[in-house]
């Protein structure tokens, strides 16, 4: 028969238990995981450019340079909303800003870039949304920050405003970009 | 503004379950009447304020309000009403609301219709109750609500909700799941607020019974109707993965199945005290893990949720709280108030302790199957792998087929001991009987597998016992001898009978299944097993938000039609996501499964096609299992009050023990 101690090896068990799990969930830190892709190579793809669907794009094309990813489709409401922030960022900041038009259709897309205007370096047309599921985006807009050997550094869900530029997004491009400078 | 309110509501109703938690509480130790009875009329306004919540979150799917996150995500205006009302709970956020919903529907039920309890042990019942509502409802308002705007600009559109989900099945299978999950939280309840109160006693057992078997009864049902959807709705023609939500679920409704013997058996006989406590606590333990593993993104699965860190953290505080603290009473409490009570090996007691052993080991098994991939991980630095149905079937078949011929033996044995000769007697017969039927399925389907064999045998078996059993009890006047009969009887022998009719089910499908992939013109035809299997070519259709290409396929036996089969593959136009809809020629003896693959070009496509032979009895069996368990409630000593004050009032210095 169990002693009384012995009433006790249930709680144990269940300690043991949840050992595994947090470390299984590496629970120390949790927040360093917003996007499984973070820290990882962009995922390969070759999709065509948006203005000149001849033209195919891969991942390789990317590298070289710190590049901010925006994810944007003109069925977006909220990405008109960005937008402005966009334009500013590409003539005012230190980065190349490249473009997925996602899950779109290439002659809207084109019109609602000439009435709204253009910051992007380069469009990249993901028609089907294959690299934005690679990428695990949630929805539009979405951005992300790449550095110069192609791997992602941060991600951004929803709108990106002046306040999230300068207090999120601002310091880590000028850490990248330093990164790159000294190869 | 309907949205707010909902939010609103769900605040007021965690601000009732902190209340629920404590209020009670302090009537049990200020010796207060006032907030000793507060508890029925808290769980009735939590319960109110959280349907509330729940009707104002449906409202937004219904008309279409897009400027909720959550309805955005899952919904669409294309899709039919009644998926409207079903993506409420057709993704994390508002499947946690309809949990916390079931949690407040049962909380209410127990206050209603817990009149036989003492004033007491209802308060100390329904603050534990509360006390878990508040970790629930906390858990929604803070890491996955559902109420949350994207004002100012929201989508004019919604992304439409999982095709995969958009099906009869995903209507009432995740809701009956929950409602079993959940359920298990009241027999630990019961089994706190015992411990708490130090009566641990016959009493306890028996106000825990009806509760347990409800939800069990419900898990069985949750569980079957999930098997039964995954087989027509995934398009493999699997109706067992294996997968580690499956195994979430089926974990706590094997311990519950242990919880349901052995609550019997510290009810008749008030032994196994401290074991069922244990199992009531472990039982709830399981289906909070359940809920982690499914919601916390640490095992990846076919059912994963959208992976959020925060969520897991949550529920991981949760689970060490609540189960910590519990393990912790019990080691603390339970060795106090240990009794002896003899019985022999041959008894019914001693066949509940085999069944019992069985079942956690079983658990056990299950557990270390679905964290192994996770241990694994963890000790080679970042490799994954995963743990298939083979561990599983090597580890847990064999230990089902001693529960089953101790089944078979155990409808015979009586309290106490049971003479060998009851336990015995016409065992040779009955076995012959058995090889006789099974030799006739053999010859029926023509194979000589020996897992068919040995498995049809023990089934066999155990249906000729209970049987046999049953005529035995029921007597000369058959129609007198069936009303004499307890409802508790008629639950355990329907739910033993399920467990042969689905075992039959399983190995036969497993062992005599065919299944051939083919390339098909439109006029190809195909033999097999008797069947001629004829394509006629694919059509396009339109469905309410979908189009698809429907094949048409003629299924005929000796050149008689038995069915036309129309599978789908179907494309869902808000989210673009392609779904192949199988189509089943459905009886009871054999489903006849078809499936559409690729089109290869030329009117040609690759098509599918199994022979599942038996397979509807595995669910057969699972509906019977759960009757049984609903038709033991219907058991008069648990609703008569006058029965149980009477024997309560006996002196039986056994079952009244104090924690000293």
């Amino acid at each position: 028969m169990m002693k009384g101690p012995g009433f006790l090896l249930p709680l144990a068990g269940f300690m043991l238990l949840v050992a595994i799990l947090a470390v299984g969930f590496r629970l120390e830190d949790p927040h360093l995981l917003p996007s499984q892709m973070l820290d990882r190579p962009l995922p390969a793809f070759s999709l065509p450019r948006l203005s000149d669907s001849s033209k195919v794009w891969s991942e390789k094309d990317v590298y070289g340079k710190v590049r901010l990813l925006n994810v944007w489709a003109t069925w977006c409401p909220s990405c008109v909303h960005e937008h402005p922030e966009l334009m500013r960022i590409s003539q005012e900041e230190d980065i190349s800003v490249l473009g997925i038009n996602y899950n779109d259709d290439n002659a809207k897309a084109l019109a609602w870039l000439k009435y709204y205007g253009d910051p992007f370096d380069l469009n990249i047309s993901d028609h089907d949304g294959q690299l934005a599921i690679d990428l695990g985006v949630y929805g539009a807009p979405e951005t992300f920050l790449v550095d110069a050997r192609g791997i992602i550094r941060y991600r951004h869900v929803g709108v990106l405003d002046q306040q999230v530029w300068t207090d999120v997004l601002a310091p880590i491009v000028a850490e990248l970009n330093q990164l790159d400078r000294e190869g | 503004m309907i949205i707010e309110l909902g939010h609103f509501a769900i605040i007021l109703a965690l601000a009732m379950s902190c209340c629920l938690a404590v209020l009670p509480t302090l009537g049990v130790y200020l010796q207060n009447p006032v907030l000793l009875r507060s508890g029925g009329s808290l769980a009735a306004g939590m319960f109110v304020f959280t349907l509330v919540s729940f009707i104002c979150l449906t409202l937004g799917f219904v008309n279409d309000d897009f400027s909720i996150a959550y309805v955005a995500r899952n919904s669409n205006t294309a899709l039919p009403v009644y998926y409207k009302i079903s993506a409420v709970w057709g993704a994390h956020e508002g499947s946690f609301l309809l949990w916390c919903l079931v949690m407040s529907s049962w909380t209410l039920a127990v206050s209603q219709f817990s009149q036989q309890l003492n004033d007491d042990m209802r308060a100390r019942v329904l603050a534990v109750l509360g006390s878990l509502s508040i970790g629930f409802f906390l858990f929604l308002i803070f890491t996955s609500n559902p109420f949350e705007r994207t004002l100012p600009f929201f989508p004019s559109e919604g992304a439409d909700l999982n095709p995969l989900l958009q099906d009869f099945g995903l209507i009432v299978h995740p809701p009956l799941l929950y409602v079993g999950y959940v359920g298990l939280s009241v027999p630990f309840a019961f089994a706190i607020a015992s411990l708490t109160s130090g009566q641990l006693d016959a009493a306890w057992a028996r106000w825990s019974r009806p509760w347990t078997n409800v939800a069990w009864a419900f898990l069985t049902v949750g569980i079957t109707l999930g098997s039964w959807w995954a087989y027509y709705e995934l398009g493999w023609g699997g109706w067992w993965f294996w997968d580690a939500v499956e195994n979430a679920s089926f974990m706590p409704w094997l311990l519950a199945t242990a919880l349901v013997h052995s609550l019997a058996a510290t009810e008749k006989r008030g032994v196994f005290r401290s074991w069922t406590v244990l199992l009531a606590i472990s039982a709830f333990s399981f289906s909070l893990l359940g809920a982690f593993l499914v919601r916390s993104g640490v095992l990846t699965s076919v059912h994963a949720f959208a992976v959020d860190p925060e969520r897991g953290v949550f529920i991981l505080y949760y689970l060490v709280i609540v189960i910590g603290s519990s393990l912790l009473l019990y080691g603390l409490r339970v060795g106090k108030m240990r009794v002896t009570v003899g019985f022999g090996w041959k008894s019914r007691e001693s066949f509940i302790l085999a069944n019992n052993l069985i079942l956690t080991v079983a658990v056990v098994t299950v557990l270390l199957g679905t964290i192994y991939p996770l241990m694994y991980e963890w000790f080679m630095s970042g490799q994954k792998i995963s743990v298939g149905p083979p561990y599983f079937n090597i580890v847990f078949v064999p230990l089902m087929l001693p529960l089953i011929a101790l089944m078979a033996l155990s409808s015979l044995s009586r309290w106490r001991k049971t003479a060998s000769t009851v336990l015995l007697r016409d065992q040779p017969l009955r076995l012959l009987i058995s090889l006789g039927m099974t030799i006739f399925c053999c010859l029926l389907a023509s194979t000589w597998n020996l897992w068919f064999l040995f498995v049809s045998l023990l089934c066999f078996w155990l249906i000729v016992n209970l049987l046999a059993d049953a005529r035995y009890r029921i007597g000369r006047h058959w129609f007198a001898g069936l009303l004499k009969q307890t409802p508790s009887y008629y639950g355990m022998w329907m739910a033993h009978i399920g467990i042969a009719l689905s075992a039959l089910g399983i190995v036969t499908t497993l062992t005599l299944s065919e299944e051939i992939d083919v390339l098909m013109s439109p006029g190809d035809q195909q033999q097999m097993s008797g069947y001629e299997i004829t394509f006629q070519g694919v059509t396009r259709v339109m469905g309410p938000n979908y189009s698809a290409d429907r094949g048409a396929i003629e299924i005929s036996r000796q050149g008689e039609l038995v069915e036309m089969l129309y599978p789908e593959k179907r494309l869902y136009a808000p989210s673009q996501n392609v779904m192949t809809e199988a189509d089943i020629s459905v009886s009871l003896w054999r489903d006849v499964y078809v499936a559409l693959g690729e089109s290869i070009g030329n009117q040609a496509w690759s098509v599918r096609v199994h022979i599942k032979p038996l397979v509807r009895w595995i669910w057969l069996g699972g509906v019977l299992i759960a009757l049984g368990g609903f038709t033991t409630v219907l058991d008069r000593r648990y609703r008569n009050r006058k029965v149980i004050r009477a024997r309560q009032s006996k002196p039986d210095p056994d079952l009244h023990l104090s924690a000293g």
